[in-house]
């Protein structure tokens, strides 16, 4: 066999003073990376099989191990960087195309960090949230141009809402691409945050029909397990045209992960590989789309609002815009930070735009527009933080999803091995052994306790403002000051520079 | 009375439990890494983990309201504590017959070979609540519960 030029990524370190030879490294990883040598009655580990997932270390009981990037220098070479070389070597074995898992870690700029807030000083008073009254209550739909109201009643009946305790929900990750414990985890989360999860094109597993009041279902072009009790399980419906991770290129499930619940799940024979077509084959115009707006409306007696996802691509506004105009309650925005289960490295990294620059383009457009109002914008695709919540909804969203953070919620180590289907923490991955590892009991603490504490921090920060409703924040964007971005950037986003 | 239960679901096969229960019965109860560097000889689990392909569960002793072993026990040693329900055993007066061990319908008694006695879970009467492997189980399956059978 010849010989793969490829070396490891990781080194594997074990204080030998600490380790105690449980072997619970060795149980824990899949990858095989620990063994006992029962001759020299000592763990060894193999360092090219690491991922840097963590598990061994976070489980090793005497702190006895660590994992650091593999002390292998190439010759100093600011264009042909490690991961550059390393792909090359990858590729000349395989002729493949490079996979991965999670979002885009190429060192873009991150706007989120380009922006501050404001907050009250002598002029206006704070607001105490300790002590005082705080909204953060969020309504998706589409709202009508002006309330009638009859007899202190209103006249005319909404139309069909989401309603959100916080405005964050969990976004679109389907039962396949995670394990079924991960999807129980966000569903019970959802349900003690009054707030959603979504179920991708993943159908909804028979365990979690309960939580249909906290679910979004999501329709898209593999179509995989919707049918009627499916479409009127969920509170919301989205369609889903785009991801942030891969824009244009559709979803491929290997057969290997459609196991008997999979299957049943989505509705496809057993062991066969769920491929979701890049483009819905019935939608090639925005006409086409309101055609399957109104289809889903219709099957669900106009009673549940129908949103569409897209991705942030170049001409975002022009097609949200389209998307509002084609009968869309609610559109969803995913920007190229966007995790996903597996797609093409060079996809992932080189498609798409900042999720800022897309919103703020897109709320603008649709004030300039007028219709604002008859849809609402829930963006995707690298919220970290309360902060990145805050000012999301100062540019503009309505409300945001979390995806990757709600899986770091969970355990994820983001080593970026979604696509192998071993993931270590029991979340991205179909295999028995592996699947245990995540208690939904626990998971759904976490998830919930991360919303909560989000939410906190969102008070704070609008009480600093002096603002008491999230509403009051939204689309607030003198409430935003750039700093180290140039005239374009700023006016793109719509904000001033700091000190202006 | 209380008593460890596993949720195989679960259980993730770790074998932490028993590194835990180790250090429990050892010479340094709470501190796990002289128990097992300095703890020579080493106690045997009091429980063990089971494993069949993805299936696996911790196991050790049931706390029967009547408890086999205690009958058929030899010397007396092994008691059934009126109070507590804990069935114990005295290792004084344990002479390594193995009676217990045949008599345990679970085949939930270990044999200490090196020091002629029996070994089994004690619920860690001596060590706290709960009991250091529901204590230390990393993803919650073991639980310390009342079920009232």
């Amino acid at each position: 066999m010849a010989l793969s030029l490829l070396t490891p990524m990781f080194k594997v370190e074990r204080d030998e003073e600490l380790c105690i030879q449980c072997k619970v490294c060795m149980r824990q990883c899949v990858n095989g990376v620990h063994w006992y040598d029962e001759e020299e009655d000592r763990m060894r580990c193999d360092h090219k099989k690491c991922v840097g997932c963590h598990r061994c270390v976070v489980l090793c009981p005497t702190g006895a191990l660590t994992v650091k990037k593999y002390p292998l220098e190439f010759r100093e070479n600011a264009h042909w960087t490690l991961d550059y070389i390393r792909s090359i070597y990858l590729q000349a074995e395989t002729g493949g195309i490079l996979l991965t898992g999670m979002g885009n870690d190429r060192p873009y700029p991150v706007y989120w960090d380009h922006m501050v807030l404001n907050a009250s000083q002598v002029t206006n008073p704070s607001i105490d949230p300790l002590r005082e009254p705080m909204e953060l209550k969020t309504y998706l739909g589409r709202k009508p141009k002006a309330v009638e109201i009859k007899n202190g009643k209103l006249a005319e009946k909404l139309p069909p809402q989401l309603e959100l305790d916080v405005p964050i929900m969990f976004s679109a990750m389907s039962f396949g691409s995670i394990s079924l414990n991960a999807v129980k985890s966000l569903a019970q989360a959802a349900r003690e945050t009054g707030t959603f999860f979504n179920t991708g094109e993943g159908g909804l597993h028979r365990d979690l029909y309960e939580y249909g009041a906290n679910t979004i279902v999501q329709v898209a072009s593999g179509r995989f397990g919707v049918d009627p009790d499916y479409l009127k399980a969920g509170a919301g419906i989205e369609i889903k045209i785009g991801q942030g991770a891969k824009p244009g290129i559709g979803g491929h499930l290997p057969g290997e992960k459609v196991g008997p619940e999979v299957s049943a799940t989505r509705m496809i024979p057993l062991g066969s590989d769920a491929i979701s077509p890049a483009p819905h084959h019935d939608i090639y115009s925005i006409e086409d789309l309101r055609q399957l707006i109104f289809s889903l409306k219709e099957a669900t007696n106009y009673e549940k609002p129908v949103g569409v996802k897209i991705a942030a691509v170049h001409n975002v506004a022009a097609i949200a815009s389209g998307i509002a105009r084609a009968g869309a309650d609610f559109v969803a925005i995913d920007g190229f930070r966007g995790g996903t289960g597996a797609a093409p490295l060079r996809t992932r990294d080189n498609v798409g735009i900042p999720i800022e620059f897309a919103l703020a383009a897109v709320d603008e457009r649709l004030r300039r527009e007028g219709i604002r109002n008859e849809v609402s914008i829930v963006v995707g695709g690298s919220i970290r933080n309360s902060a990145d919540v805050v000012k999301a909804i100062a540019l503009g969203a309505d409300a945001v999803y979390i995806g990757t953070a709600a899986l770091i919620a969970l355990g994820c180590h983001l080593c970026q091995k979604c696509n192998t289907g071993k993931c270590n923490w029991g979340i991205a991955t179909q295999d028995p052994y592996l699947v245990k590892r995540l208690n939904p009991e626990i998971g759904a603490r976490r998830a919930a306790n991360l919303i909560r504490a989000w939410a906190h921090e969102i008070k704070e920060l609008l009480g600093g403002m002096g603002i008491n409703a999230i509403e009051s924040l939204r689309g607030n964007r003198l409430m935003l000051r750039g700093i180290g971005l140039n005239e374009k950037e700023l006016s793109i986003l719509g904000i001033k520079a700091a000190g202006e | 009375m209380k008593k460890v239960y596993v949720r195989e679901e679960y259980c993730i096969g770790c074998h932490l439990c028993e590194v835990y229960c180790v250090m429990a019965h050892s010479r340094y109860p709470h501190d796990l890494l002289k128990a097992f560097k300095k703890g020579d000889p080493l106690p045997l689990p009091r429980l063990w983990v089971e494993e069949k392909g993805p299936l696996t569960f911790a196991f050790q002793c049931r706390h029967c309201e009547e408890p086999h072993c205690v009958s058929a026990c030899i010397t007396g040693a092994l008691q059934k504590d009126t109070t507590t329900g804990v069935v114990t055993c005295e290792q004084e007066r344990c002479v390594g017959c193995w009676t217990c061990v045949l008599a345990c319908t679970y085949g939930a008694i270990r044999r200490d070979t090196k020091n002629g006695k029996m070994v089994k879970c004690d619920l860690c009467s001596n060590w706290g609540e709960p009991p250091a492997c529901v204590y230390y189980c990393p993803n919650e399956a073991l639980i310390f519960v009342e079920r009232g059978e």
